[in-house]
């Protein structure tokens, strides 16, 4: 099996491409607010502005081709570090902020958004993707699941219980894993005897496709794929994103510990914004000053997230035994009234 | 299907009543044909109809979209439920024995019981989930596990354990009705030992409100699911000596209703609390504690437990009524808080 790639670490393309113009330039610039967010986000929990972050650099394009391909309708399932398949599906930045300042208003997500929160228990979010997906069949406009998982996350039960589901269920949802190399401190091929995760899918009688994570093109293209497929009601896909964790694991790790930060430099070159920056500037799509107006309307947007975020008042500390059940019973109640004023 | 054939009752239903798993199986017929949104799926729940077939016929009335058959596995099952629930259904899940559900307790601990907090309000998960539970009809090993004290410790699930025909179709209706996660544990040996005569129709019990199955003053037994039948027995010896005790069946472990148990055991001042799990750090540990933080002065005599032993419960074997507690051993620890 052969992984789907049409732009190389270089930016050379050789012939077309499978994407217009407009898709290019959209695809740029929802990689590069992922981008700008994320570097954004190191400094802001560097300045006690945030929590402990999660940072996705190098896994922009996976994230945000993969998501590109989604009808608003379709829903969104994220782990952790899914902040750029999240904000490219509809989440809010603000909303974002507040999430990983966890602050209470940031755990609720406005109705029309059609993500679900962050799931931190590894791989957990892949049974309920697929009874997610499974539910969509009832309505009257179906919808498509797309669910993310690392590599780590494919050791665990409920992932293998979830491809297995979704495939005897014919459910339609997607399955992307990326491939980053790293869960925290174990590298992939200590996590995994066979390093291709697209493999597995041939043991659960799906489709298993293995693509070039850095690649906007190749990850969007392979996703529309798997989303028709899933929508026409032939069952789930496994997309294997290989791509590279540039970031430590979270802003608390020091991958210095266990990896060659060299060889971390090293893989800077296959990023996936500059080759996706360079496609664009060799079609003459974008050059210096549009790519200045454009960090420029970011760090305004980014500045008005965090305007609406510093606004939020602080959560009372009730809020802590809030919306346990539909309707607090006396055990809450008497814990509302003892926080209440607090 | 015509709606007729859940409402009118089997011929010998009128006189002779329907056993726990019949009128569980009513209630589920039920639940199917009021709500296009309800489903049902486990382990053998559709062909089959269930292992104690709970689900028998189901399938075949309403469809294998909404009656079906699970690949085999616990976490799978319970990730199906709530995802289900995020996507607006109401499923009803089925685990084929609560001794078999520790593979679900990530998602159950981790998602079922903190969705609704953890998104502020914004998802409901209306997901039930029905498993039988105990001992007493000499089933292999794992099969005869009493866990409702690990689920009743996970914040933002219910517990409910029926203990009989009619309260289980009632709390079953209720518990699908119901917003939040309910776990419904079904005690196996109540599911075919009595029949009663109940509702054709649809009913609901409320959630959350113990019950007093046996009026009495000298001493209050306080009991759920199994082991209700086990302190009516009890209860029926006593009275042949004059000793009139008052059983409590809490029906609903959470949340919990402590008033019911206060009120009785301030009057009585003595108090045995019955249970087949485990001793230490069951459910009703969580019931003495309840009573000592609330009833406290109120005591003529220790409160005095009665319940498994704190070691695994014995497969297949006849000495398995030496873990499970039985009217004698509820009958010692009356005379022991009585002579106290």
């Amino acid at each position: 099996m052969d992984t789907v790639r049409f732009v190389p670490a270089n930016g050379e393309v050789a012939g077309s491409l499978p994407l217009g113009d407009d898709e290019l330039v959209a695809g740029y610039m929802a990689v590069a607010r992922a981008r700008h967010f994320d570097e954004r986000a190191v400094v802001l929990q560097r300045q006690g502005r945030l929590g402990v972050y999660a940072p996705y650099r190098g896994q922009e394009a996976a994230q945000v081709g993969t998501a590109m391909a989604l009808a608003p309708h379709d829903w969104l399932v994220p782990s952790y570090r899914e902040s750029a398949a999240a904000l490219t599906h509809g989440l809010p930045l603000s909303q974002l902020v507040l999430y990983w300042r966890a602050h209470a208003e940031g755990w609720r997500y406005p109705e029309d958004v059609r993500v679900l929160p962050f799931y931190i228990p590894i791989a957990t979010q892949l049974p309920q993707a697929v009874g997610l997906a499974v539910a969509g069949r009832f309505h009257r406009e179906p919808w498509v699941v797309m669910a993310y998982v690392g590599d780590g996350g494919t050791s665990e039960g409920d992932f293998h219980e979830a491809l297995n589901f979704a495939a005897v269920l014919r459910a339609p949802v997607v399955f992307v894993v990326q491939n980053n190399g790293w869960a925290i401190s174990v590298p992939t091929e200590r996590q995994m005897a066979n390093v291709r995760v697209a493999d597995r899918a041939l043991g659960y009688g799906m489709p298993g496709v293995r693509v070039d994570g850095n690649d906007y093109v190749a990850c969007l293209v392979t996703a529309r794929t798997a989303v028709a497929r899933a929508r026409a009601g032939d069952g789930p896909t496994l997309i294997e994103a290989v791509t590279y964790r540039l970031a430590p694991h979270t802003t608390s790790d020091d991958p210095h510990r266990y990896r060659d930060e060299v060889e971390t430099a090293r893989r800077e070159a296959e990023e996936p914004l500059g080759r996706l920056r360079a496609v664009l500037s060799a079609r003459g799509l974008w050059d210096v000053e549009r790519e200045t107006a454009f960090m420029a309307e970011l760090d305004e947007e980014l500045g008005a997230a965090l305007a609406v975020a510093d606004a939020t008042p602080e959560p009372r500390a009730v809020s802590i035994v809030e919306h346990v059940f539909a309707e607090p019973w006396p055990d809450q109640r008497r814990a509302m009234e003892a926080l209440d004023g607090a | 299907m015509a709606p007729e054939a859940a409402t009118t009752p089997l011929p010998d239903r009128a006189q002779t009543g329907v056993t726990m798993v019949q009128a569980i199986n009513d209630a589920l017929a039920l639940a199917l044909e009021r709500d296009p949104t309800t489903l049902l799926f486990g382990e053998d729940v559709g062909l089959l109809g269930g292992v104690f077939r709970a689900s028998d016929g189901l399938q075949e009335r309403f469809g294998p979209e909404r009656v079906f058959d699970t690949p085999l596995a616990e976490s799978g099952i319970m990730g199906l439920a709530i995802g289900l629930a995020l996507g607006g259904m109401r499923p009803v899940a089925e685990l084929q024995f609560a001794g078999f559900l520790y593979p679900a307790l990530d998602q159950i601990m981790s998602h079922l019981g903190r969705y609704r907090h953890r998104t502020r309000g914004r998802f409901s998960l209306p997901v039930v989930v029905r498993a039988p539970y105990g001992g007493g009809v000499h089933t292999p090993e794992q099969h005869a596990d009493s866990p409702e004290g690990v689920l009743a410790s996970v914040p933002g699930v219910k517990v409910v354990i029926p203990s009989s025909p009619a309260r289980a179709k009632g709390l079953l209706l209720a518990a699908i009705a119901d917003p939040d996660p309910v776990f419904f544990l079904e005690a196996i040996k109540l599911y075919r030992s009595q029949r009663e005569v109940i509702e054709a129709d649809y009913y609901t019990y409320p959630l959350g409100q113990a019950r007093v199955v046996r009026g009495g003053n000298a001493v209050t037994l306080v009991s759920y699911g199994g082991m209700v039948d086990v302190c009516l027995k009890a209860a029926e010896v006593a009275a042949r000596e004059g000793v009139e005790l008052e059983v409590i069946d809490l029906e609903t472990l959470v949340p919990l209703d402590e008033a019911t148990i206060l009120e009785s055991v301030k009057r009585t001042g003595r108090v045995v609390v019955v249970y087949e799990a485990p001793r230490s750090g069951g459910f009703g540990a969580e019931v003495v504690a309840r009573l000592a933080e609330g009833a406290l002065y109120y005591l003529e005599a220790p409160i005095v437990r009665v319940a498994g032993w704190d070691a695994p419960y014995p497969p297949f074997t006849t000495l398995e009524h030496h873990y499970r507690p039985d009217a004698q051993r509820v009958l010692a620890a009356v005379r022991r808080v009585l002579t106290a």
